[in-house]
């Protein structure tokens, strides 16, 4: 693991390419479709943003390539290549290997996810030995010191004895952002890394990831439901809903040029300073479909004004625009018709029949 | 560190206090306390003796420093069987710690082994089996099943001896024989709980996120259980057992103890109540207190020391 | 090796339906409270029900015992029949499965099933007594102490200590011993020594503490929750808070926790009452009527066996249908035990 995670993969092609993952629950009311065919390609280096609301599916995406999802009740199809290996049908041994090292996950509950009875350099050692056992405690603690450091944390070397409850939310994070680092993976996972944090200490959250992006050349997979933070770090995004990818693209793509119902939504929902403050905050009418007995056709047909009854097909995830192979939505929506229909007021936004109250 | 064990031992000591002013009312609430305590046949000099000794005759407060004066400086004495009390008490207190502490070996690995094997196995046949156990442990009196163990395995198939203590300087295999049938009767309700609290704590452990970070750093399954989710999960369990150890003790092993005729400090307990002989009910119940409590701390303190959110 | 651990359950609650949203083109009804979902689970439950109901079968028996008593064995439960009980070496017959000494007798020639029956409603009642005293003090003290916290809480939560420090049946007999003797006299009304509810009242004393400090703890993490303040600001005065918000939201762990007493002070009965410091002679329980036998042993098994089968059985009754009763109302339970 002492390669730059710069280098590209031996195998020539992309870093990690999903192909039709799907996930499945069984509970006691029946099978859960939790990813319904998802599939999408990172580039070293890469920020890939994964933005959806809660039931998504983009959580259980993300999990799964770590192999946190198995469990007896839970089946897998599709695939996940990394490094020249499918992460959804390796052994436990073979993905225990990965975690923590090649792929490194940063969570969402800083408060919850440190082990609370041992002390944080001690955690932060137990990572790299796993993985490298020539590593001595004292060579680890060093490294970890340093890590520490590189994450902004003062008197690094003092605080490796400390407890994490002794911490604050937002160090914490750093903690985990550190603690994720210490093996130079080349993918970073951060599932709504700044959800449970203060909006100003998301913003110091943010930044660093970024600046790690660039000293460690490692890719970010950032699962969020928020737009907005998704703006200034994202390289590509991918739109889930309803455990399907509804939407993919460039940034600059997704933001002025959406090709899906839902991503207007998304768009026309986020607070501007600009905006005319007489008027209510949108948001998209209705809730997530049950993934139990999801709807026939596209997911988002009725919560969509603009369904019609092409729409009880599924369509097909793929690019419609001649000029942008690579941006790619499901929607039977032709796409000259998509720019008049998007536009709701003076900007980008889903129109709807009536206010919602929220 | 410190001031929290200072704190939690001046707790202890107000506690001991209350519990002693409280066992005092207790006893000295019935009518006609001297000649309750005097046994069957009382004469005027004996009734005048305890009056003045136990100072009823002068007012409450008095009374309660005299009663405390005379239980530990071991000079409280039982008039119907004219013995001494605390010497007593002392007799057989050993044959109360082989109780206590074998059981409570036994109660502490089976049980933790129980909860691990049941959560590790959670919704299959072994645990289903094990819950199955558990519950029928935790619904038999301790009494009934020392019985039914005493006689069809001790009497009927003579298996082990149905009764009886025998002192380990004496014969220790003696010893140990007549202990199995007493050790697993009172060890069978707590494994039942402990093996309970146990599953349902792993099994809460097991979906915390700090379960999940640690899997996320590559960790095996084997030592996600040893150093995050065992560690987490059995402080809870050390405190049940302080407790329940301290209770067992000071004994709380009455029923067992009475069952198998194993001349303890419960069953001695047992029979002054029975005989309605109130000096040693008085003195076990204050010393078996005051062990629950002593003992409490020491867990309390103990628990600080495992579990690092609590030492502020 | 199995695969690693269970799905986390957030993952799995994030893809279920939500309580009471009803899915894009579904028609779920509103408002299924938890309780009403809670009630669904619990009936799919079948072993649970079905151990509940062998413990209401206990209680209808037990109720019944009078009926038994004249119709069909023609005896009371204190009559002694010496003559034909017991054979010729002075041993009780055993189970004879006929109505006439239905499980036998005991020593002095009174027919065990009566007094099983009749023994039972003695148990029943001071377990069902005990229950209730213990439910509503330690409801009533442990939303006190936590919602006020202060110097209320410090002397609730010490009272609570003292009573726990003593071991469950030392407590018991001390009390059993003193009250047996003098009897309760409270000013506004005096209870004797040999009435069942001087048991009832000591059992449900002594486990007032061990709910009345895990409500207390649960009162003290909701006051933290936005909902109090929330109604603080509305106006609301303490005892209204504790009324209309905190109580609902304790509800279900006192739920919980009634099945749990129910069974340990069905025990404690016995137990005290085996050691002689719980019911009294003249009066039954399953209690005196182990001690009876063993004191038989070794002759007359059954004289020891019958009260404490009906025992166990009962209290497994209770202990499982409240296993059920707990799952129903923590759902996450269930979705972590997979097929």
């Amino acid at each position: 693991m002492s390669v730059d995670a710069r280098t590209p993969p031996t195998d020539g092609g992309h870093l990690l390419e999903v192909e039709g993952l799907k996930v499945s629950f069984r509970t006691e009311d029946g099978v859960v479709r939790a990813v319904d065919g998802v599939s999408f390609a990172i580039e070293p280096g890469e920020v890939v943003a994964i933005v959806g609301e809660s039931g998504s599916g983009k959580s259980v995406t993300a999990m799964t390539l770590m192999g946190l999802t198995r469990s007896p009740n839970a089946s897998f199809e599709g695939r996940a290549m990394f490094d020249g290996r499918d992460l959804v049908s390796a052994t436990d041994d073979q993905l225990r290997k990965v975690r923590g090292a090649g792929i490194a996950m940063v969570f969402q509950d800083p408060m919850s996810s440190l082990d609370p009875v041992h002390r944080i350099g001690k955690q932060i050692v137990e990572q790299i030995r796993v993985h490298d056992k020539s590593v001595s405690k004292a060579q680890a603690l060093d490294r970890a010191a340093e890590l520490m450091e590189r994450v902004g944390i003062p008197r690094a070397r003092e605080r490796l004895r400390s407890y994490p409850h002794e911490f604050s939310g937002g160090m914490r994070q750093r903690v985990m952002i550190a603690m994720a680092l210490s093996n130079q993976p080349k993918l970073l996972i951060a599932d709504e890394p700044t959800t449970a944090l203060d909006v100003t200490i998301q913003a110091q959250i943010l930044d660093e990831l970024r600046q790690l992006r660039g000293e460690t050349g490692a890719a970010i997979i950032l699962v969020t439901h928020d737009l907005g933070v998704v703006a200034d770090i994202a390289d590509r995004i991918v739109v889930m809903y309803a455990g399907r990818v509804v939407e993919q693209g460039t940034l600059d793509e997704i933001f002025y040029d959406p090709q899906h119902p839902y991503t207007w939504g998304l768009l026309g929902s986020i607070t501007r300073i600009d905006r005319d403050r007489s008027q209510r905050l949108p948001a998209i009418p209705g809730l997530p479909p049950s993934l139990l007995r999801p709807p026939e056709g596209c997911h988002f047909r009725p919560r969509c004004p603009h369904a019609f009854d092409r729409c009880t097909q599924v369509p097909e995830l793929k690019a419609r625009l001649a000029d942008a192979p690579d941006h790619l939505d499901r929607c039977w929506i032709e796409p000259e018709r998509k720019r008049s229909l998007r536009v709701v007021g003076d900007q980008i936004g889903l129109a709807s029949e009536q206010a919602v109250v929220s | 560190m410190s001031r929290f064990v200072l704190r939690r031992l001046l707790s202890m000591i107000a506690v001991l206090l209350a519990i002693s002013i409280l066992t005092f009312l207790i006893f000295t609430a019935i009518p006609n306390p001297a000649l309750r305590l005097a046994g069957r046949f009382p004469t005027p000099a004996t009734l005048a003796h305890i009056n003045h000794q136990w100072g009823f005759d002068r007012p409450v407060y008095v009374r309660y420093v005299l009663i405390m004066k005379l239980i530990f400086t071991g000079q409280i004495i039982s008039y119907s069987q004219q013995v001494n009390v605390v010497h007593q008490i002392w007799v057989y207190l050993p044959v109360t710690a082989s109780l206590a502490i074998g059981a409570g070996i036994i109660w502490l690995t089976m049980g933790i082994l129980f909860g691990v094997l049941s959560a590790w196995r959670a919704g299959r046949w072994l645990d289903r089996g094990l819950t199955v156990l558990a519950l029928i442990g935790v619904s038999m009196p301790v009494f009934f099943l020392g019985a039914v163990m005493s006689y069809y395995i001790g009497f009927k198939l003579g298996w082990l001896p149905p009764s009886d203590y025998v002192p380990f300087t004496q014969s220790p295999w003696e010893w140990f024989r007549h202990l199995i049938m007493p050790w697993i009767a009172l060890s069978v309700l707590f494994i039942g709980v402990y093996s309970r609290v146990l599953r349902s704590t792993i099994l809460d452990t097991t979906n915390d996120d700090y379960v999940r970070t640690a899997r996320a750093k590559g960790l095996t399954e084997r030592q996600v259980m040893g150093r995050h989710i065992l560690r987490n999960s059995l402080i809870p369990i050390v405190t049940l057992f302080g407790l329940d150890f301290a209770a067992v003790i000071g004994g709380g092993a009455i029923l067992t103890e009475t069952v198998f005729n194993l001349h303890g400090v419960g069953q001695y307990a047992a029979q002054s109540v029975q005989a309605l002989d109130i000096p040693p009910v008085l003195v076990i119940t204050l010393f078996a207190a005051f062990v629950v409590v002593i003992l409490g701390a020491v867990t309390d303190i103990l628990y600080a020391y495992l579990d690092p959110r609590i030492r502020l | 090796m199995s695969a690693t651990g269970s799905t986390p359950a957030s993952v799995i609650e994030e893809s279920l339906p939500h309580e009471g949203w009803p899915a894009a083109g579904e028609d779920v009804p509103p408002g299924i409270g938890p309780y009403k979902l809670a009630w669904r689970r619990l009936r799919r439950n079948k072993v649970a029900l079905a151990f509940g109901g062998l413990f209401v079968a206990i209680v209808i028996l037990c109720l019944l015992a009078p009926v038994y008593a004249k119709h069909v064995a023609h005896t009371g439960p204190n009559t002694e029949n010496v003559d034909t009980a017991l054979n010729q070496f002075g041993v009780p017959v055993g189970p004879t499965w006929h109505a006439k000494y239905f499980l036998g007798a005991d020593n002095t020639g009174r027919d065990v099933a009566v007094r099983l029956l009749y023994g039972g409603r003695n148990s029943l009642q001071v377990g069902f007594e005990a229950t209730l005293i213990t439910i509503v003090l330690a409801t009533i003290l442990g939303v006190l102490a936590g919602f006020y916290r202060g110097p209320l809480d410090g002397l609730i939560s010490r009272a609570f200590e003292v009573i726990w420090a003593y071991p469950v049946y030392l407590l018991g007999i001390a009390l059993g011993v003193v009250l047996a003797v003098s009897g309760l006299d409270l000013g506004l009304f005096k209870i004797s020594g040999s009435s069942l509810l001087i048991t009832a009242l000591i059992i449900g004393l002594i486990y007032t503490p061990y709910v009345g400090k895990a409500i207390r703890g649960q009162v003290l993490g909701l006051r933290e929750r936005e909902f109090i303040d929330a109604a603080r600001q509305q106006g609301l005065g303490n005892f209204r808070i504790m009324y209309e918000e905190l109580l609902p939201n304790v509800a279900s762990t006192i739920i919980v926790f009634i099945p749990l007493t129910l069974a340990n002070a069905i025990l404690t009965e016995a137990g005290l009452s085996y050691l002689g410091a719980g019911v009294r002679p003249p009066n039954p329980s399953w209690g005196t009527m182990i001690s009876e036998g063993v004191g038989l042993l070794p002759a007359a098994v059954h004289t020891m066996l019958v009260p404490g089968i009906m025992l166990v059985l009962c209290v497994l009754g209770i202990n499982v249908f409240g296993d059920g009763v707990r799952d129903a109302l923590d759902p996450r339970a269930k979705i972590r035990i997979d097929r």
